[in-house]
């Protein structure tokens, strides 16, 4: 068959034998995601533009409210009435308060084998399960909304090969960041990050998440990895089956191998204003902290939210820094509740958000004045992302953000510990 | 050709950098052009003139797929992004509303701030000074879709039939 994980996902979707990189085919889509980022310019586009406004399968869709949540001011609540509006005449799925759409999507929605489009970058996630999942605007959202097909250039695949185990210390996040670091901000542009070796199967589904979430940092159209005993486990624990378990053949075309061994990786930052300006934590000097930010989709999941606990149980952050935190879903919060890690937070002096995009997305809640600094575990850092355009982000991992906000400025986890 | 004044951007602008995060919920495009590049050039918005060209570097609109970024540039009236290369979910939500995405490969070492240059879109052709650059068509697909005037033309066109 000589196809990858992706070229089998998109074969089926398009209803072909084999399909082949640099093609392009019409697929049948399993599942559309829209958030309040985008989903009122949609309603507003299906409302006045379309000759024959209809909804191919309601049962397809699902809207989320999770960016400006909940809504700061009474534009974006009337762009949230919109979106629920729409949602209740429709029959559409809807949820608001509940969490990060990615986070949703894959607690909810997810099966390994599907073809999913979100409009929300982020929704490379999808590949933790095996999904090809891939961000969209809102006019392709709506294109496959009505017709519930779209247009899918095949991409081609880079491989990366994952060996040994990572030191205490060094996380999934710091694995990620030091790729595009690497590979660079468009390194994988229009192509699929594909995750392999024991490595990647060492990995619980909400680790791989946080490397499949990033690939679009590097400018992938999904990053994936094989559905295995894990990916069956995380579905059967949330009452879903695989709708295929595909593997890339031995033969399959790969356009690049690289190989990393996990053991050999450090903590790293981005610098801001690029993702791809990864130094490890040592290196980056003395960098004085205004704010600390745990959540998003890429980090805000109960992994995360340990080991942020386990760095600040009985501490207290440093005079004159904010330390927000933000479960990636309110399943997330419950488990958080029930582990105590809430009041280790509060305790240690930060505050505890409701579940959304949060200071990641800089929007509405926690964002950061003129000359602030913020270390994050969000997906960004780009310049003004958080907040003022003369701010400054630093992307880290969950126990770098958490050492630094006791430390008042970047430090690695180990240093604060010791 | 026509002739264009050209904006010349950096490498890796992102969409963060065409239209932040917290004008996005505006009720229209209308309403958010007022603040395109607001992070990067003061009042863009109102120096901008109907048929200006960007002309960018490497990896443009790179980041979130907000549709919002190639829209405010087609509502402030942007007749095409030319870039040494695009990031995909912007190039093709660009090439979806009808806002002309162009590859082209050395214009970015060839133009300052306020030169102008002539473009001609139908030949892929790039005039700046004496020198003509030929940009990198669009994949067939993509190009009919642009010609329609955007995906929801296209769309619509297709519902006739």
């Amino acid at each position: 068959m000589r196809m990858t994980i992706s070229e089998k996902i998109i074969a089926s979707a398009a209803g072909l034998e084999k399909v082949s990189a640099g093609e392009i085919h019409t697929v049948n889509v399993d599942r559309l995601m829209s958030n309040d980022g985008t989903t009122h310019l949609a309603i507003d586009m299906y409302n006045t533009l379309l000759k024959k406004p209809r909804i191919a399968d309601k049962d397809k869709l699902v809207f989320i409210i999770d960016h400006n949540m909940p809504a700061d001011n009474p534009k974006t609540a009337a762009a949230h009435k919109k979106m629920r509006d729409f949602a209740r005449e429709h029959g559409i799925a809807f949820y608001e308060g509940k969490g990060v759409c990615h986070q949703i999507m894959m607690e909810e929605y997810v099966r390994s084998g599907e073809l999913i489009f979100g409009a929300d970058s982020h929704t490379c996630t999808y590949g933790a399960l095996g999904a090809f999942g891939t961000g969209v605007g809102n006019t392709d959202f709506l294109y496959a909304m009505v017709t519930g097909k779209s247009w899918v250039l095949v991409p081609p695949t880079l491989r990366f090969h994952l060996t040994g185990k990572f030191r205490e210390g060094v996380y999934p996040r710091d694995l990620i960041l030091t790729i595009i670091g690497d590979i660079g901000a468009d390194g994988a542009t229009y192509k699929v990050m594909e995750f392999t070796g024991e490595g990647a199967k060492a990995m619980n589904i909400n680790e791989r998440m946080v490397l499949a979430n990033m690939a679009v940092e590097a400018g992938a159209k999904t990053g994936i990895f094989e559905p295995d005993e894990a990916a069956l486990e995380y579905l059967e624990n949330h009452g879903r089956k695989p709708k295929y378990l595909f593997k890339s053949d031995p033969d399959a075309v790969f356009e690049k191998e690289y190989h990393y061994d996990l053991s050999k990786i450090e903590p790293v930052v981005a610098r801001p204003d690029n993702v791809d300006d990864v130094v490890s934590v040592d290196e980056v000097g003395d960098v004085k902290i205004n704010q600390g930010f745990i959540g998003s989709c890429n980090s805000g999941r109960i992994e995360e939210l340990r080991t942020a606990a386990s760095i600040l149980k009985g501490k207290k952050i440093a005079d004159g820094v904010r330390l927000l935190i933000s479960p990636a879903s309110n399943t997330v919060y419950l488990q958080a509740l029930q582990e105590g890690l809430m009041d280790i937070f509060i305790d240690a002096g930060a505050m505890i958000m409701n579940s959304n995009c949060s200071v990641c997305w800089g929007g509405c809640q926690g964002v950061i004045g003129e000359g602030e600094v913020l270390i994050s575990t969000g997906t960004r850092n780009f310049k003004g992302r958080a907040g003022h355009k003369d701010s400054k982000v630093y992307l880290a991992s969950a126990a770098t953000v958490a050492a630094s906000a006791l430390a008042g400025k970047i430090v690695r986890a180990d240093r604060v510990i010791a | 050709m026509e002739k264009s004044k050209v904006w010349k951007f950096n490498h890796n602008v992102d969409t963060d950098q065409i239209i932040p995060s917290q004008y996005l919920l505006l009720p229209t495009i209308e309403e958010m052009k007022a603040y395109t590049f607001e992070p990067l050039i003061k009042d863009f918005a109102k120096q901008v003139q109907p048929g200006d060209v960007i002309i960018a570097g490497e990896n443009f609109g790179c980041g979130s797929s907000r549709e919002q970024a190639p829209r405010v540039l087609k509502e402030l009236g942007v007749r095409a992004v030319i870039a040494g290369s695009f990031a995909r979910i912007f190039f093709r939500n660009a090439i979806n509303i009808g806002l002309p995405a162009i590859i082209c490969k050395e214009a970015y070492d060839k133009v300052k701030q306020d030169d102008v240059v002539e473009l001609d879109m139908s030949e892929g052709l790039l005039k700046i000074g004496d020198e003509t650059l030929t940009c990198t068509r669009l994949p067939e697909y993509m190009q009919t879709i642009l010609n329609a005037g955007g995906l929801i033309e296209f769309l619509n066109k297709e519902e006739v039939e």
